[in-house]
């Protein structure tokens, strides 16, 4: 019942088909997924490069070991927002509220989000959110300068006074609200919104991944949110919820920091999970392989991690249950189906290696990597040797900014046709990539080595004696030439914006819905849709010999020779 | 053709067991040189004990690497473009994917078993340990106080100095008197926080006479960089000589 209603409140409280706004007025006031998905992806990709030029100053700062590029307390901000930035303004909203947003209800086939105004709150509650972190800068004490994560008591108002780090929180909360706005949004309208004949075991792996995403949403911000409301009372209302003195505990922001935290960490990697999953696939010429393998591994890494937060905690010697160090290690093996899923998919194909598909090789190469890592990490006696050095960062940058960067890059060169009507050019793209790729290993295999030695993080200066200067520089070289990789990326936009080519429906030989309408897609996306009857309806609609729905197993050696 | 078909079989068998063979030999090639991966070997007995188990996460993580890699490797070159044809669409198949989940699974069970013997022994605390010494980390530094009332504390720009001894145990008594710090040596393979209002109790057993880096290992504040602090470590008799001088040094 409610369903009917809902999608006639879109058909008349959407602007209007005559008349429709254009310009600057409809990005301000449009509720179309797409103008939305197109302001969160390109509003986040700003966030992007302001903290990847924090990133290049930090970086500048450690080239040698007593470094004066910015004062202490400076380099304390600039972490700190750095690594807020990456974590809440950029690769949730990125992918959750600019890929999926454009692309899920394409994919399901319904005309919008089911609740559109909703949809623009969140947005509008991101971009203000953002801005507010950000006018912490222009504050006489400076922005927060506690890290991230940012630990009680130091995060009291006697250790950090000032406006900047309220500003923080503030903008943590509204960020929060809009995360869970989006969720809410994106949960129903895959639940709801689907065409005829598309169910639940027909949804594409990205559409699924966004819901299991969702979800983990619900669990995990209302958590952080409500932190962040303790601690703005507990600096400015007097309550005592992580001060010791009033009977508080300040393990038990950790506590609730990282219930939040980790679910993030796959709250940020899932949905790119889920683009890797529908690129591999098209490049391969390959249907995905093990589906329900995947859909069960993407829900299992959903379940896990909402119990392995204490493994942030592992030194606190408050929480040395082996449970948790048992359900992080459990993590590997979803985390692991995944892979060799792709690898299965690609397995038997007949790949062609353009951009996004090279993209989508340098992320797991990367992934991989900091995959394993992470499993050392997940074993606290490892922990206790290499805990707060630069092996962590090395590992969370290797997955997370990996991640984000890779398959968030693979993602975009592959949607952007859709997203615009018009092509990348794939020379620039191949140069991005390669310069991404080496620069961004260069940058972190080394930081892995500086923390093995004991280069402990949030560190300004460190000591000759350490033997890490040569490893720091290394590292510093590597991420000026990843930041040089986004210059390529930027020209490689304003080319395509000078000098068109047109990309037509479906230039890749795509597989789900949303390569089955125009680029860009008209008004309430489909005109008309193709029959639903698999997993790949466009696929199956090009390819009619080769269609799913026949469900043709080739005998074994017919298989052989292909 | 049957016969080619076996013979093709066989040939593959062999490779696969050549492959295997230079896997188990490059595994004991790498244990018998004994690597450090990068790591310290430790100076403690704890340290010791979780630097072997960081070998052995690490001899995983190249058998791990070999596979999945390998595979990488093999499917971009083999099955490159080169053509336009269409692949046959295969969907799914069972047996592989069972085996791509429970070999993973094993192999975190017995990560896992080995993890908690050693995180075990690792968090042991002595009953009866020759020496206690209580740290307590402050904004932006450390003070040591041994039970004969001698204590070191970190003074301006001196950064102040432990002294245990070697082949003892010593229990640390670990509180931070404002925001959270981390206890961390290097050397010895181990941190800890120092937390307020809540006090870490854990065993070293110093294996080498020598001195040491410590620091702190969670951002602390403004000069959390700059809260070193280093740990000698030296042979009983001297430590008791230097325990009575220090003593008369504090009163």
């Amino acid at each position: 019942m409610t369903i009917a209603a809902e999608s006639k409140t879109i058909e008349h409280g959407g602007a209007s088909h005559n008349g429709e706004p254009t310009g600057m007025y409809k990005w301000l006031t449009s509720t179309d997924h797409k103008v939305i998905g197109k302001s969160y992806m390109y509003t986040s990709l700003v966030f992007l490069l302001i903290a990847g030029s924090m990133a290049m100053i930090i970086r500048a700062q450690l080239m040698s070991p007593n470094g004066h590029v910015v004062s202490q307390q400076m380099y304390n901000e600039l972490f700190t927002i750095h690594g807020s930035i990456m974590l809440y303004l950029f690769a949730g909203p990125f992918a959750f509220g600019g890929f999926a947003n454009f692309i899920l209800p394409l994919q399901i086939g319904a005309p919008d989000m089911a609740f559109p105004r909703l949809n623009a709150l969140s947005y509008w509650l991101y971009l203000t959110g953002g801005t507010t972190m950000l006018l912490g800068f222009f504050t006489a004490g400076g922005a927060a300068a506690f890290g991230w994560v940012a630990y009680a008591p130091l995060s009291s108002y006697t250790n950090a006074p000032g406006p900047g780090p309220d500003l923080w929180i503030i903008a943590i909360a509204l960020t929060g609200f809009s995360g869970i706005f989006t969720a809410v949004n994106l949960v129903t309208t895959a639940f709801y919104l689907r065409a005829p004949g598309l169910t639940m075991f027909r949804m594409p792996i990205f559409t699924w991944s966004m819901v299991v995403t969702g979800m983990l949403i619900l669990i995990a911000f209302p958590i952080l949110t409500a932190a962040m409301i303790m601690l703005y009372c507990d600096r400015h209302l007097g309550t005592h919820f992580f001060t010791v003195s009033g009977g508080g505990s300040p393990v038990m922001w950790q506590n609730l920091f990282w219930f939040f935290g980790h679910p993030e960490v796959y709250i940020l990697a899932l949905p790119y999970f889920g683009m890797v999953s529908e690129i591999v696939p098209v490049f391969s010429r390959k249907p995905v392989f093990g589906y329900k393998g995947l859909v069960f591994a993407t829900l299992a890494i959903a379940a896990l991690s909402t119990g392995v937060w204490a493994h942030h905690m592992y030194t606190t010697g408050t929480v040395l249950l082996p449970f948790f160090s048992a359900l992080s290690l459990l993590i590997a093996v979803p985390t692991g189906i995944k892979v060799f899923t792709w690898i299965g998919t690609m397995w038997g194909g007949n790949i062609s290696f353009k951009t996004p598909m090279l993209f989508v090789i340098g992320f797991i190469v990367t992934f991989v990597m900091g995959g394993m890592t992470g499993v050392m990490l997940a074993s606290p006696p490892i922990d206790f040797a290499v805990h707060d050095t630069y092996f962590v960062v090395a590992h969370f940058h290797q997955v997370l900014a990996g991640t984000a960067i890779f398959a968030g890059f693979a993602g975009f060169y592959y949607w952007y046709p859709k997203l615009t009507g018009r092509m990348l050019r794939e020379s620039l793209g191949k140069l991005q990539f390669w310069m991404a790729f080496i620069a961004f290993n260069l940058t972190f295999i080394p930081q892995y080595l500086a923390g093995l030695r004991g280069m402990p993080r949030r560190v300004p200066v460190y000591l000759v004696q350490d033997h890490v200067t040569f490893l720091n520089q290394l590292s510093s070289v590597g991420a000026f030439v990843t930041f040089l990789s986004f210059v390529v990326w930027l020209v490689n936009l304003w080319v395509s914006w000078k000098k068109p080519i047109a990309a037509g429906d479906n230039p890749w030989d795509g597989h789900t819905l949303e390569w089955g309408t125009s680029s860009p897609p008209p008004h309430h996306n489909f005109t008309s849709l193709p029959p639903i009857r698999s997993q790949r309806p466009v696929w199956d609609a090009n390819h009619p010999e080769h269609a799913d729905h026949l469900n043709h197993e080739l005998p074994k050696k017919e298989a052989i020779r292909r | 053709m049957r016969t080619v078909r076996a013979g093709v079989r066989s040939f593959s068998e062999l490779k696969l067991t050549r492959k295997l063979g230079v896997v188990l030999i490059g595994a004991l090639a790498l244990s018998s040189c004994n690597p450090t991966f990068g790591a310290y070997r430790g100076a403690t007995t704890q340290g010791k004990d979780i630097f072997s188990l960081y070998q052995g996460f690490w001899y995983t993580a190249i058998g791990v690497a070999i596979v999945t890699f390998g595979a990488l490797l093999f499917v971009v070159i083999k099955f490159r473009r080169k053509n336009d044809a269409i692949p046959v669409q295969r969907h799914s198949n069972v047996p592989i994917e069972v085996i791509y989940t429970v070999i993973p699974a094993v192999i975190v069970a017995v990560l896992f078993f080995f993890t908690v013997k050693v995180e075990n022994r690792v968090t042991a605390v002595s009953a009866a340990p020759n020496l206690r010494v209580k740290i307590t980390a402050f904004q932006w530094g450390w003070r040591f106080t041994y039970p004969n009332g001698a204590s070191v504390v970190s003074q301006g720009a001196n950064y102040p100095q432990m002294v245990l001894p070697v082949g003892e145990t010593t229990t640390v008594t670990l509180v931070s008197q404002d925001v959270v710090h981390g206890f961390y040596i290097p050397e010895f393979n181990f941190s800890r926080y120092a937390l307020p209002g809540f006090t870490n109790y854990f065993d070293l057993n110093p294996t080498k006479v020598g001195t040491f880096i410590g620091r702190c290992s969670a951002l602390c504040g403004l000069y959390h960089s700059e809260m070193l602090f280093s740990v000698r470590v030296v042979t009983p008799t001297q430590f008791q000589t230097w325990l009575s001088q220090q003593k008369a040094a504090t009163a």
